[in-house]
């Protein structure tokens, strides 16, 4: 009996987290233009909309730009920090690993509310570059853990053996070591997109007009009528997500260990 | 000659610590750092401030004072005017922030004075305004001083300092930040409690089923997770709103329609669905790693089950549990976006605040002030974390 009730409410915990997703994924293909079923029929005029319009397709352009900048930032600061983390020990370790993971955890209210203060005199308020700073800050503690989670799976000695046949520490780390981590780095770059993708607060208060990333430019819509063109927007994201996870689980296949 | 491998390793997270440094550091230093410094009053009242130094603060201090606020205004509307610097504005702007009337008395003060008069300044100055007879304005000038106050940290808590400087709760009426801080606990407090109550059953489940259905349920919390935040709040607003989903379904019963958007109930549901997936992993982590022999055993020694629930099963998953309750309230805390959506005005937390008063009413010093009381929050929580679980991402999601 008790396994049953516990399938009952498992299975319902997992329907409530799906439904809301999976209700509005339909309204985004409406030929009517209001937010609610039965539809009257089916139409792709929404995704035209979201496509032909001014301030849509730059959003969704202006994502992928920001999100794949910061990103690469992010991978190319965070890669070698991990490397070192992974083999430093002690009060050192202890203190570069806060430093580096305190993005995880400081709410993002107090990160936007300072970038705005702190950008607005070296004139990055309302630029790309600000942005993929404050993006790429957002997104580093996930590229190191999830390397440094790679890096567990990696043998030490190797680095020692490449040393021993004549190969400097670049080389050991570029030819010998970067080849079996690459899906943990691949994931942590995807890791760092997803959460630009996401970001919606710094975005809020430091994005002019000409950066407005697509969950920027959907809280817009959401604050005024809801339109079916937002609904279009949320379904293209969830695709985008939904892609971003697979990609992720690929890579953790790959990964060694 | 090599590099010794600590001081490599140290060089190769140079790049990064610099640039979180520059980016990330930096800026909230400095801008928590207005919680606590006041600088605006300091360059236009040097003269009153170092006059009140010693002044008790009972009643309205002596003409030494009025004679130095003269000097001072005369002095600051010549800077105003030769540089536009517009420094009687900003310090009026700060001390409206401690006293309201502030703003239109300063300016219109020092215009006043201006033209050379007979007589002492103490008779002339409350000629202009009966204000300036009352110490507490006084008090608002001394307090404002700088370099250093406690002006924003005391009022993020509903406290502020008679000109006499005793810390004094302000009233009833003007209480403010007391009930957002409360609410802001409550509502992460209860959001954590219904995560706990519904992450359960699922996280058992995902952690003892194998093939297929044990998959489908890990992608059914996984794929909410990876989903933008802004994309679930949109969804729970089409559900519940006046014309939304819910509300046709209840028609259809003949129930309604109901006003389920912009209240606690909204926010309180999306919360918990946004934020579901960071208690059931850690969950799944924990009952994975429960050695199953041992509940076995102790049903096997003739523990009903209600106790080896109790004695067994959850101690050992004490860690992995606490892990997940404060990894969700640690967000919930700092919850900016759905509450601004689904919420009414009062359903607001401590986020919107800090970003209404840096945006909308320009003082920094009361946004740093909450930014403070929210870290130290979030601080705590991060401390019994690290304290149970280890700084590891939990459930390698």
């Amino acid at each position: 009996m008790g396994r049953g009730l516990i399938w009952a409410a498992g299975v319902l915990v997992a329907a409530f987290l799906l439904a809301p997703i999976l209700a509005i994924l339909p309204l985004s293909f409406s030929a009517g233009s209001f937010l609610f079923y039965p539809l009257p029929g089916l139409s792709l005029r929404w995704y035209r909309d979201f496509f032909g319009s001014d301030f849509w397709l730059p959003a969704l352009w202006n994502s992928l730009v920001i999100g794949g900048a910061a990103a690469g930032l992010a991978t190319v600061l965070g890669v070698p920090a991990a490397f070192a983390l992974w083999r430093l020990r002690g009060a050192l370790r202890a203190v570069v690993l806060g430093v580096v993971l305190a993005p995880m955890v400081v709410p993002v209210i107090v990160v936007a509310v300072a970038l705005l203060l702190a950008f607005g005199p070296v004139g990055l308020v309302a630029t790309h570059a600000g942005m993929i700073v404050a993006h790429a800050a957002l997104g580093v503690p996930f590229v190191v853990v999830t390397v440094l989670a790679s890096l567990e799976g990696f043998d030490a000695v190797q680095l020692r053996a490449a040393a021993a046949c004549g190969a400097g520490p670049v080389r050991a780390f570029l030819r010998v070591c970067l080849p079996q981590i690459a899906p943990g780095v691949a994931a942590g770059a995807v890791f760092a997109f997803a959460t630009s993708l996401d970001e919606v607060v710094v975005a809020l208060f430091i994005a002019g007009p000409a950066q407005r990333t697509l969950p920027r430019q959907m809280f817009a819509g959401l604050n005024d009528t809801i339109s079916l063109t937002t609904a279009a927007a949320a379904a293209m994201l969830v695709v985008v997500s939904v892609v971003l996870l697979l990609v992720v689980g690929w890579l953790r296949r790959r990964a060694p260990g | 000659m090599r590099a010794s491998p600590r001081l490599a390793s140290a060089l190769l997270t140079a790049p990064l610590l610099l640039f979180l440094m520059l980016s990330f550091v930096a800026p909230i230093g400095a801008f928590l750092w207005r919680a606590v410094s006041d600088t605006e009053v300091a360059p236009v009242l040097p003269r009153t401030i170092a006059a009140l130094a010693a002044w008790d603060g009972t009643v309205a201090p002596d003409e030494a004072a009025f004679a130095a606020l003269v000097e001072d205004l005369r002095a600051a509307r010549e800077r105003d005017r030769a540089g536009g610097a517009g420094g009687i504005a900003r310090a009026a702007s700060r001390l409206n922030a401690d006293r309201p009337g502030f703003r239109g008395l300063l300016p219109m003060t020092a215009r006043r004075v201006e033209a050379p008069f007979e007589g002492p300044a103490r008779a002339a100055v409350l000629a202009i305004s009966e204000e300036w007879g009352d110490a507490e304005t006084w008090g608002a000038i001394r307090r404002a001083g700088g370099p250093l106050s406690s002006f924003h940290v005391l009022a993020a808590l509903d406290l502020r300092q008679d000109a006499a400087g005793r810390v004094r709760a302000v009233p009833e009426d003007q209480r403010v930040f007391g009930t957002v801080l409360a609410r802001s606990l409550w509502i992460s407090l209860l959001v954590t409690g219904a995560c706990l109550a519904l992450g359960w059953p699922l996280a058992w489940l995902i952690a003892t089923t194998r093939g297929w259905a044990g998959t489908l349920l890990l992608g059914a919390v996984l794929l909410p997770f990876w989903i933008s935040l802004v994309v679930r709040t949109a969804a729970w607003m089409v559900l519940l709103q006046r014309e939304g989903v819910v509300n046709a379904a209840l028609g259809g019963l003949g129930i309604g329609p109901l006003p389920l958007m912009m209240n606690r109930f909204a926010v309180v549901l999306a919360m918990v669905h946004i934020l579901l997936p960071f208690m059931v992993l850690p969950l799944v982590a924990a009952f994975r790693g429960l050695d199953p022999a041992l509940p076995r055993a102790a049903a096997s020694l003739g523990a009903p089950p209600w106790r080896v629930f109790r004695r067994v099963t959850l101690p050992l998953c004490l860690p992995g549990i606490a892990a997940g309750c404060i990894l969700v309230f640690i967000q919930a805390l700092g919850f900016y976006v759905t509450p601004a959506l689904l919420g009414g005005p009062s359903d607001q937390m401590l986020a919107w605040f800090v970003g209404f008063y840096a945006t909308r009413s320009v003082n920094w010093g009361l946004a740093a002030a909450l930014s403070l009381l929210l870290l130290v929050a979030v601080g705590v929580c991060v401390a019994l974390y690290g304290r149970l679980a280890g700084f590891r991402r939990p459930g390698a999601a």
